[in-house]
Formats: structure tokens, sequence, C-alpha cells
């Protein structure tokens, strides 16, 4: 039964995962089906397993390279049936291409919805996460991260606050970091925050769902689109989640989510023009060194955070008007004064 | 061709109006700024520690007078040692003095630097002139005033930080590294300096090649300030000192402003560091005219926008974008006032247009004009008789301009105006937007939801409505895109010298 407790397996090489039929993997099946076999209950009723897919555009799509990696699940978990094995889609370069281009298709009309629409959307997802939060709280059980009951379920809670804190935000942030400049002159003068637009975002690991909605809704709070790469070793419960986003009047390409190994496609996304931000919470500082290299051509704002930032996240100092305000931009305008 | 002028009056054969005669009425006896009492050293030191020191590399390279090519004086040329040291010098009084310095203590020594600046602004403007070949009424009139607000304005920041943030707790940086231009030598320095020393950050300052005088002026002054030793640390050079600079390891933050290329070299080059950086970079701006507009307030709004400091203005609006139906309208007042525009002496307070900033600049403005010419655009230039000697270009503006054009899409940094033109608001946005760059736009018409229209959907850190050129030090200023990130002005500028915990 260890096998089945591994929360991620790597398929081996690219031609191989493409298969998927190894020698390995064969034995391996063949001896989980020996040992459940003696459990079978002819008359039982079989259950349906989800394909998991990644989130573009406000569809669920297979990745276009056709590979996938492996998340093994734990069986019994909350009173329900899981699968042995799970194939999620790893993303390729040209995935990653698609979601930029679905995320700036976006952007007009997510960054011109009026703020209190968008505070309004955000609470939406907010109890549709409520509505699915055992769901939820499952998924990340079975995700393995050492999760108990409790856990998880405080996990759970906490995302779905920061979801209210954000959905309460939308509205809020202008007035706090907007200005009216006393110029020296017969002028008028202010300036007001703007989104950025495509933000690629490479959420953390762990937590799971409380690092991806920590590090995502700021940034659409703000009016920006979003590109993310879902950590690898519980991407089911990302997946889950964009089933939240997309039952919760969101706009499809608003947050894409890409599945896969975040070394392989975020290189690409920080070389990509129409990306203007990328914000990275990863321990792998060769891979946040790489993105700051290569946000460069374009003059990106690269953020990127190690591992204590990341720990943050679970704390009340994981959200605030700080997280907004690195993804917005200041636009200043003048007007001369005078009749 | 026919073109309607503002009474609806129609001219015939507008192909080339005729000529505006003024007669003798225009010309200008020349009315120089005295400068006997500016006394230049011939030889200029690095500021390190306090103390004006010989550079390590024992080297020295000219700084010439633009307008006449004439050498002012020699100055210091710092190698990666001289860097060094300054970094040193700028930690250790990080470490000793200016981080444990109330912020009440820190305002006022920001506020002797402001009150010195505006004691000795003549003397600079003339420095500033000389060095960099800007018209004295520029220097005097801009240059200077806004400097010694940005250090006024800043200074009382200093013991109010608490309230800048919402609430949320902030420290300092440590040690800046900042990389002046060119073509504001002085204010830029102050831009950096002010905000940086207000947030209580020490800091290694370099100053442009071509114009370094003014810098190591105000390094006279923060020395007659009396600052600690090693809070401002001025080191003179060219790229590699910016690059030692840029990439010393003892360096906390860097901030940049020039040109896109360079920008992007150093944002590369910091990569992994856990530097902090903030980029200020080149800019294409749009100027869109609309029917509308109040024309002759426009057209003054252009030349302005244009011809300000001889079109070395990141913010410069080098593409005017005018509607269809006034284009020719607009080009022939352009014409006319492009003629009226003094050009030569920086230091004759008659003069619109100086010289140009350096033989490299100029030379990359007659490259660019040559391929506007070869790309098929019809080229104005001004009908100017310019200097034998000295660096000098004829205010120029394009019309027939492609979007595809090198003019269109480069940044000239010259007094080099492209016309384009649009027929709906929608086609405005849409070239204006078209571009790497997203410092600044203006915006000309008479009626105010169209200006808030624009003000929306144009890509750029700042946008003037019917004006143009306006700068203050409660105003950010910064770019979208890649006229790079951050803003420099206002409490959002302050954000590039703090992090907030």
């Amino acid at each position: 039964m260890s096998s089945r407790t591994t929360t991620t397996k790597e398929a081996t090489a690219d031609t191989v995962s493409a298969t998927g039929l190894t020698g390995a993997s064969r034995t391996m099946t063949s001896a989980a089906i020996t040992a459940e076999a003696d459990g079978f209950d002819p008359a039982a009723r079989v259950s349906v397993n989800k394909a998991y897919k990644m989130y573009v555009g406000g569809a669920f799509v297979r990745s276009e390279s056709g590979r996938y990696f492996q998340e093994r699940g734990r069986g019994e978990v909350g009173g329900s049936a899981d699968p042995l094995v799970v194939n999620v889609p790893r993303g390729s370069r040209k995935d990653a291409r698609d979601a930029v281009l679905a995320a700036k298709n976006a952007g007009d009309g997510w960054a011109s919805r009026t703020a209190y629409n968008r505070g309004q959307i955000l609470y939406r997802l907010a109890e549709v996460m409520e509505s699915r939060r055992d769901e939820l709280r499952t998924s990340l059980e079975r995700g393995g991260a050492g999760h108990h009951g409790a856990q998880a379920a405080h996990e759970v809670e906490s995302a779905i606050d920061r979801a209210v804190y954000y959905a309460g935000f939308c509205d809020k942030y202008q007035a706090l970091v907007a200005s009216l400049n006393p110029v020296a002159g017969p002028h008028f003068g202010f300036s007001w925050p703007e989104p950025m637009g495509v933000v690629a975002v490479v959420a953390p690991e762990r937590p799971a769902l409380l690092g991806l909605v920590s590090t995502v809704l700021p940034v659409i709070a703000g009016g920006n689109t979003c590109v993310v790469i879902a950590g690898s070793e519980d991407a089911r419960t990302a997946v889950l989640w964009c089933e939240c986003l997309a039952t919760s009047d969101l706009p499809g390409g608003v947050v894409n989510l890409l599945t896969g190994q975040a070394g392989e496609m975020a290189p690409h996304l920080a070389r990509h023009r129409e990306v203007i931000a990328v914000d990275a919470w990863s321990d792998d500082s060769e891979l946040t060194a790489a993105l700051e290299r290569e946000g460069s051509g374009n003059v990106k704002r690269v953020r990127t955070h190690g591992p204590e930032d990341t720990a943050r996240l679970a704390t009340e100092a994981g959200q605030g008007l700080g997280f907004i305000e690195r993804f917005l931009e200041t636009k200043t305008v003048w007007h001369p004064v005078g009749v | 061709m026919t073109a309607e002028n503002e009474k609806g009056l129609v001219h015939e054969g507008q192909a080339s109006p005729p000529a505006l005669d003024f007669g003798r009425a225009w010309e200008y006896a020349p009315s120089p700024e005295a400068t006997d009492h500016v006394r230049i050293a011939p030889r200029q030191e690095l500021y390190v520690g306090g103390r004006w020191i010989t550079p390590r590399s024992g080297r020295y390279f000219d700084t010439v007078n633009p307008a006449t090519e004439e050498k002012l004086a020699e100055v210091a040329e710092a190698d990666e040692r001289d860097v060094d040291d300054a970094v040193q010098a700028a930690r250790r009084a990080y470490d000793r003095y200016w981080s444990k310095m109330r912020g009440s203590e820190r305002a006022k020594y920001v506020f002797r630097i402001a009150r010195a600046l505006q004691e000795k602004a003549r003397e600079l403007a003339i420095v500033e002139s000389l060095d960099g070949g800007k018209p004295i009424k520029e220097s005097r009139d801009v240059d200077l005033p806004l400097a010694a607000a940005h250090f006024f304005y800043h200074a009382g920041w200093a013991d109010k930080l608490d309230y800048a943030f919402q609430g949320r707790a902030w420290r300092s940086l440590g040690v800046a590294g900042q990389i002046i231009p060119w073509n504001f030598p002085l204010l830029m320095a102050a831009w950096k300096l002010a905000p940086a020393l207000a947030c209580g950050n020490t800091v290694v300052l370099k100053p442009a090649e071509t114009t370094p005088l003014t810098a190591l002026l105000l390094a006279r002054i923060i020395e007659e300030a009396e600052l600690p030793p090693g809070v401002v640390n001025v080191v003179t050079g060219a790229g590699a000192t910016g690059a030692a600079l840029a990439g010393h390891p003892g360096v906390d933050k860097v901030a940049f402003t020039g040109s896109t290329e360079v920008g992007k070299k150093i944002q590369r080059a910091l990569a992994g560091t856990k530097k902090k950086l903030t980029l200020e970079l080149g800019g294409k701006a749009a100027n869109v005219v609309f029917a509308d507009a109040p024309i002759d307030q426009a057209i003054e709004g252009i030349i302005n926008g244009i011809y300000f400091n001889q079109g070395h203005v990141c913010c410069a609006g080098s593409r005017l974008l005018v509607e269809e139906s006034v284009h020719d309208l607009v080009v022939r007042k352009l014409e006319d006032r492009i003629a009226t525009l003094r050009v030569g002496d920086p230091l004759d307070k008659n003069t619109d247009v100086g010289a140009i900033n350096s033989r490299a600049q100029l030379d990359k403005i007659r490259e660019l004009v040559a391929a506007g010419e070869s790309e098929g655009a019809q080229r104005h230039s001004a009908p100017c008789v310019l200097p034998a000697r000295g660096y000098f270009f004829a205010p120029t503006f394009f019309t027939g301009v492609a979007q595809s054009s090198r003019i269109a899409r480069e940044e000239i940094f010259g007094p080099v105006l492209s016309v384009l033109t649009f027929r709906t608001p929608d086609e405005a946005v849409e070239k204006a937007n078209n571009t790497m760059y997203g410092l600044s736009a203006g915006v000309w018409t008479d009626k105010g939801a169209k200006i808030f229209w624009m003000a929306q959907r144009l890509k750029a850190g700042v946008v003037w409505g019917n004006t143009y050129n306006k700068f203050d030090p409660s105003s950010p200023f910064g770019g979208y895109k890649e006229s790079g990130f951050g803003r420099e002005g206002g409490r959002q500028g302050l954000l590039a010298y703090t992090e907030l915990l």
C-alpha cells in the first residue's frame, strides 16, 4: 500500500509519459490490482472518476502536448472512494502561450468592470468555495501535505475568508493609493492606480489551496488577468478551485491555470512579450533568478518570494494592500485650471 | 490641396504655403547671461566619505561645452576600486549615522540642501547650461527651481513616513546606487537623492559622463550642509563606472534613469541578487490633438512637448497624432512656429533651443533623421542659421510618417517630431499605445469627457491634458511597459526607497 500514499509521481520522461505504458508502471498497477481485488464487491456501484484538466480561457482543457503526470490518491478519504492514480495534464510552452492569449483577451473586459462588480464576483467565489468546502477539504487531505482533517478544514476556511477579504478590497484600494497632487501651479493633478495587464503567477507548492488563493486573488482584485502555474504536488486541488472560479461569474480568461512543471513553463512566461509582470513563489532560487533575468527582455515587473515569504501566506501577514499594490501601475494626470 | 484655417477660410495651393516674413521684427540683440562670477575648477575629484579624493585609477576625462566644443574641466574617472570605496563609505554612514537618526533630524539636513540650491541657483543654472547645452532660461526657470523643490518636498516626508503607507511598517533599504542621465543632470540627481535621503538611505551617485559638473557642485552643497560623511558620495565616470556601481554586492538598491537598452542590461545583471531596482527609461510619447482642441494652445503644447530641452526629454511628445481634419492646419501652424524658435547660444537668455548634448547624440539624431527621409517621410526643418561651432540641430518635424517608420518607433531624443494622423478616438488610442514605451502622453481637446476617456485608455504613466511637460515633486512620474517601473515623486515615489514589512 505504500505506493498508494505517494502524493505525486512524475512520469519518468517525456516520451514515456506520453504513452504511460512503461514496464514499471504495469508492474505496479498489477500489484495494486491484486491487493485491491480481495475487497471487490461485484454488486457495488462503480464510482465515476473525474478527468482533471487545466483551466484556460474559461474552459477545462488538456495539454496540447498530450503529456501528463500522475498524482496518486489515498483510497478512502472522507468517506468517498478516490482513484488510485489520477492523470493530470503536464502543460507545455504552447499551453502557456495559449493561456497568455486568453488572459490578454480577457484583460480589457476585466479591467473595465466596475470595482463594485469585481468585488461581487470575488464574493460569489467565496460563496461557491463555502458550498464546496467539504470537497476542498477532502481534496487537500488526499493531496498528501500531511494534512489531517482539522488542518485541511482550517486551510479551506482561511482560503474562503481570504476570498471575502479581497472581495471587499476591490473598491477600496484605489482610495488608499490614489492621490491628489498639490502641484505648484495652476493645474489639477491626480494619480490613480491601474492594472498592469497580464501577470504570470508561479503559485507556491504549499499551502496548496491557501497559497493559490493568496497569490491569485490580489492580482485579479487589482483588475489584472493572470496565468498561474499551480504547484505540482497537489494540482488536483488547484483544478478543483478552478471549478469554483468557473461557477463564480468570473469571466473566462481572467484566471488561467496551468498544471505541470513550473521550471518548464515559467521561463517561457517570463520571456513572453504580452506578460507584463511575474509573481513567483518558489523555493527554487535558480528558477526565480532565471525569471528575473528573462523578465528583463521587456522590463517586466518581476517579484520573487522565497520560503520565508511563502511561510507567511498562512498567517495574517499573508494578505494586505501590498499584495494588490505591487501589480498596480500609477497613472498621473494633469490638467490646467482656469477660465 | 486645401486646408481650412480656424476661421473656416480655405487656402488654395497649400503644398508649400508662403513663408511668413517677419522682417527684422524677430531679431533680438544678444542677451548673454553673465558668467564671470562662476568658477569651474579645472580638475574635478571624486566625493567619497565626505572628502574629495583623487581616483585610484589616476585617470581623468574631459567634459566639454557642447555649444563651443571647448573643454570645461577634467573629471576623475572612478574605477571599481573607487566605487568600492564609495559603497563602503555609504555603508558605514548608513550603519553609524543615517539609519539611526530620527526622521526629524534627517529632514533638517535635506531642508538645508534645498535652501542652498536656492541660494546657489544661478551659478548652478549657468554651469548646467555650460556643461549640457540647455538654454539658460530652462535651466534657470525649470531645472533649478524644481531641483530645490524636490529636496524641499521630500525633506518634509522624512519624519512622516509612518503616515505614508497606511499604517504598514516600513524600513529603509540601505545603500542606494543611483545612475543619472545627462538630459537633466542636476534635476535627476535631485529626483533620486531627495527621496533616498528622506527615507533613510545613503547614496552613491553616478552622474553622466558628459554632464558631471552640477552633481559635483551638489556634492559641495552637501558637504557645506554638513551631512555626515559618506551619506552622499559622488563617483564620476562613464558606463563602466555605472556598471561597477550597479553590480557592487554592497548596494541594496539601484535606481537608473536612462535608455531602455541599458535599463534592460541592468535589470538582467541584477537578476537573483535581491537588490531592489527602479528604472526610468525611454519614451515615444503620443501627443494627441483632436479637431475640437484649441489649436493655438495645442501648437504651443506641441512645440514645448518636443523642443523643450532640445528634445532630450524621455517624456517628449515625439509622436504627434493629429485628427485628420485639422492636419493641414496644424502642419502650417507648426511650420510657422518653428520658424520663430531661436536656436543657438545656450547662455543667451532669448535662446529657445540650445546645443545638442554631445557629438554622439548629434550623430544619432542625424542618423534617424536620414532614416526618416529615406523611408519617405517629408521633412520640415526650421530655417534657422546654426552656429558654426558646437553641436546644434535645427528644430525639425516630419509629415507623412508611417507607423512602421523608425522615426515613429525609436526614441530620437532630439528636436525631431513625427506627425501622424487619425480619424476616430479609437484609432487615436490604438496608435498612441502602439509602442513598447509608455512613459507619457498628451491629449488636446475642448471636451472634458474626451480627456478622461483618453486618459483612461492611454497606456502611459503621465497623461497631460491640454498641457505638456509639467513636473512637480508632489506628482508621481514614471512609466508603463518598457519605459520602466517605479515612480519618482509624490507619496508613491517613497515606495522606491523603502521596504514595507
